[in-house]
């Protein structure tokens, strides 16, 4: 179904909901500006555009329950408890960071803030959430697990294998698309021939929404409405999220192949402005207090961003520690 | 309970060494499931899993789709959560649909964010059964070229059963290779019932002192034949049963090529990029200098394993060849 009428949630939720999204703009911006400073290693994964699905579902969740997350997904992290300091350590490869500079982006994992780290090779770790839903479910306990794929990755045999096996084990599972329309250069009418993602849904006899991705508050509902089915026992759920990916695949890419009138178009619906706009709208969020926030979480990123750059490397023969698990 | 342990001093298969071990550690932990295509009701392909359903229930005896990706995928998952999945191939040749999660994810996991993933993964494997391409692969090699794994392979019923029951209680990704061949021609009583083969550890499986042959699974049998052939011949052969092939045991390989200062790698594997590969270039590499003769390898042809007997046994290392190639090297 396509629901384009959003829904309300407590003042309290829409608050979070924005502050994380406003946190995780924020930050992709400093980062941004790192990078054209050249304070960034490597490439740099932004989910400009994506913020209301990271932040928007991964907030229907609760304690003990696990996500795999997306490269655009930093809005998820923060929501599951990572903070600017962890998440700049980690990017900038430092022996504090999540991966002890042994992997790149935000390639990080904590099982205390129930987090896979995600591997480039998209598909993989939903399926890996999968596995999480299926431990919940032997041991009867009450947590759901949550995939999150690009639509790219919905072209992999992980994703068909993963829905397949999560609805036939009715696990409780839930598998994020986040249609941000483009697979690199790849857009969809070269990728699917469906007309929604969340058709595929029917085929292996779980619900499936199509829901307007920028809209958080939406997300949030939908997401919290198939979350809560899954805790009761009743199976996984489909919801594809349609948005658009604002920046090229990776702040080197300068999408070239992004036509003009669509950036425009997707621009002037960016999911932080368009759910500030609403919180003012209702009185929820004055000027003032706007402004306040963007403050304070200005300042802990450049907190964050003045440890990170100090923060020391890993010394090059930790290198060899931990291979194995003892 | 529908099944009842054997008696420890009962001769037994290395196919119920397996089930042994499997059904020990679910005793033991709670934790330890199976999961795999057809292992639940029907026992799996070749009865491993057999009666386990009946003890464990579903919950911990998972029959799946067909999806190896999947399954090893749900595994690694399973594993992050605290389980300690041992997942079923039907055949070894079938883990290369499950390649990606065992050595991009299961493999790196520990290594780059620091949570273990304990899992075991099954694999029927190896040739001389007429299988044909696809159900008699020795495809250790596959993974052996990748950190963060470790690899075993038994050749008794003793190891069958300690090797599959410390690779349970690893804390790592084990791939656990068991040999169709030896399944119910391997025949022995299990030393205790409290049997753990410590991983990376290589067992002299004869003594001697003329030669080495460094070799794994279904080769040790065909090894210990010709070593027993060469006897009357005056050669006096040395077997070593790798038993793990990631980490393997470079301290007794090494110690037995100065001791004997001729070496012969075997194993049922086809040569190029093999595990013997790597264990001649160490041997090149660390006791060069002990040896008398240019170390060889008795290995698989490099060709796809084939079907008609002619073929497969020309394919195929045997106790002949392993024969003739000590004594060439010991004639050298």
């Amino acid at each position: 179904m396509a629901a384009k009428t959003t829904v309300g949630v407590p003042k309290e939720t829409a608050l979070a909901l924005y502050e994380k999204m406003l946190l995780t703009r924020l930050f992709e911006q400093r980062l941004d500006l790192m990078y054209k400073g050249g304070d960034i290693l490597g490439g740099l994964l932004l989910g400009t555009g994506n913020e209301a699905v990271s932040v928007g579902a991964t907030s229907a969740l609760g304690k003990g329950d696990i996500i795999a997350p997306t490269h655009r997904g930093i809005g998820a992290h923060f929501v599951r408890g990572e903070t600017p300091k962890g998440m700049l350590l980690q990017i900038l490869g430092r022996a504090e960071g999540g991966t002890r500079g042994r992997d790149n982006t935000q390639h990080q994992g904590s099982m205390k803030l129930g987090i896979i780290g995600m591997i480039s090779h998209l598909g993989a770790t939903p399926t890996t959430a999968a596995g999480c839903a299926l431990a919940f479910k032997i041991r009867k306990q009450p947590n759901v697990a949550m995939g999150f794929t690009g639509d790219g990755a919905t072209s992999l045999g992980d994703f068909h294998e993963t829905l397949n096996m999560a609805s036939v084990m009715n696990l409780p599972y839930v598998m994020i698309i986040e249609n941000n329309q483009w697979a690199y250069s790849t857009p969809p009418q070269k990728q699917y021939k469906c007309a929604k993602l969340s058709d595929r849904s029917m085929s292996y006899g779980m619900p499936g929404f199509t829901i307007d991705g920028t809209d958080v508050e939406l997300v949030y509902t939908t997401v919290k409405h198939a979350v809560d089915r899954a805790r009761k026992g009743d199976g996984p759920t489909l919801i594809e999220t349609v948005t658009m990916r604002l920046r090229g695949h990776s702040a080197a890419d300068g999408a070239p192949y992004v036509p003009k009138s669509m950036l425009e178009e997707w621009n002037a619906k960016h999911p932080v402005d368009i759910h500030m706009k609403k919180l003012t709208e209702r009185g929820w969020l004055s000027d003032e207090q706007n402004k306040e926030l963007v403050e304070r979480l200005n300042s802990e990123i450049e907190e964050a961003v003045k440890y990170a750059k100090q923060a020391p490397y890993p010394e090059g023969h930790s290198l060899l520690d931990g291979v194995y698990a003892d | 309970m529908g099944f009842t342990l054997t008696n420890m001093a009962e001769q037994i298969t290395y196919v119920e060494a397996i089930r042994h071990a499997l059904l020990e550690e679910m005793r033991r932990d709670d934790k330890v499931f199976c999961m795999g295509e057809d292992i639940g009701a029907f026992g799996g392909a070749f009865k491993i899993t057999k009666g386990l359903l009946e003890e464990f229930g579903e919950d911990r005896v998972i029959d799946t789709p067909i999806c190896e990706n999947a399954i090893i995928g749900l595994a690694v998952g399973a594993s992050l959560c605290g389980m300690r999945p041992v997942v079923e191939m039907q055949f070894a040749d079938f883990v290369s649909n499950g390649f990606n999660q065992i050595v991009n994810n299961a493999a790196s996991t520990y290594y780059r964010w620091g949570q273990p993933v304990p899992m075991v993964i099954r694999l029927p494997s190896g040739g001389g059964l007429s299988a044909g391409p696809w159900h008699s692969q020795n495809n250790e090699a596959w993974f052996f070229h990748v950190p963060g794994l470790k690899i075993v392979a038994p050749s008794t019923t003793a190891d069958a059963h300690g090797l599959l029951k410390a690779a349970i209680r690893d804390n790592n990704p084990v791939l656990y290779f068991e040999n169709k061949y030896l399944y119910r021609r391997e025949k022995d009583a299990l030393p205790h019932d409290d049997n753990i083969v410590e991983i990376g550890k290589a067992r002299v499986a004869r003594e001697g002192s003329d030669a080495t042959v460094v070799t794994y699974a279904s080769m040790v049998q065909r090894s210990l034949e010709a070593a027993e052939a060469l006897e009357s011949e005056g050669l006096d052969i040395e077997v070593i049963d790798l038993r793990s092939l990631l980490p393997w045991d470079r301290q007794t390989v090494l110690a037995s090529a100065k001791k004997t200062s001729r070496i012969l790698v075997a194993h049922e594997a086809t040569r190029t990029g093999g595990v013997g590969a790597e264990i001649s270039a160490s041997i090149a590499e660390e006791a060069f200098e002990y040896l008398d003769a240019p170390l060889k390898r008795v290995c698989s042809h490099d060709t796809p394993v084939p079907y008609a007997p002619p073929l497969e046994e020309f394919f195929m290392p045997s106790a002949e060849k392993i024969a003739d190639a000590l004594r060439s090297l010991c004639s050298y």
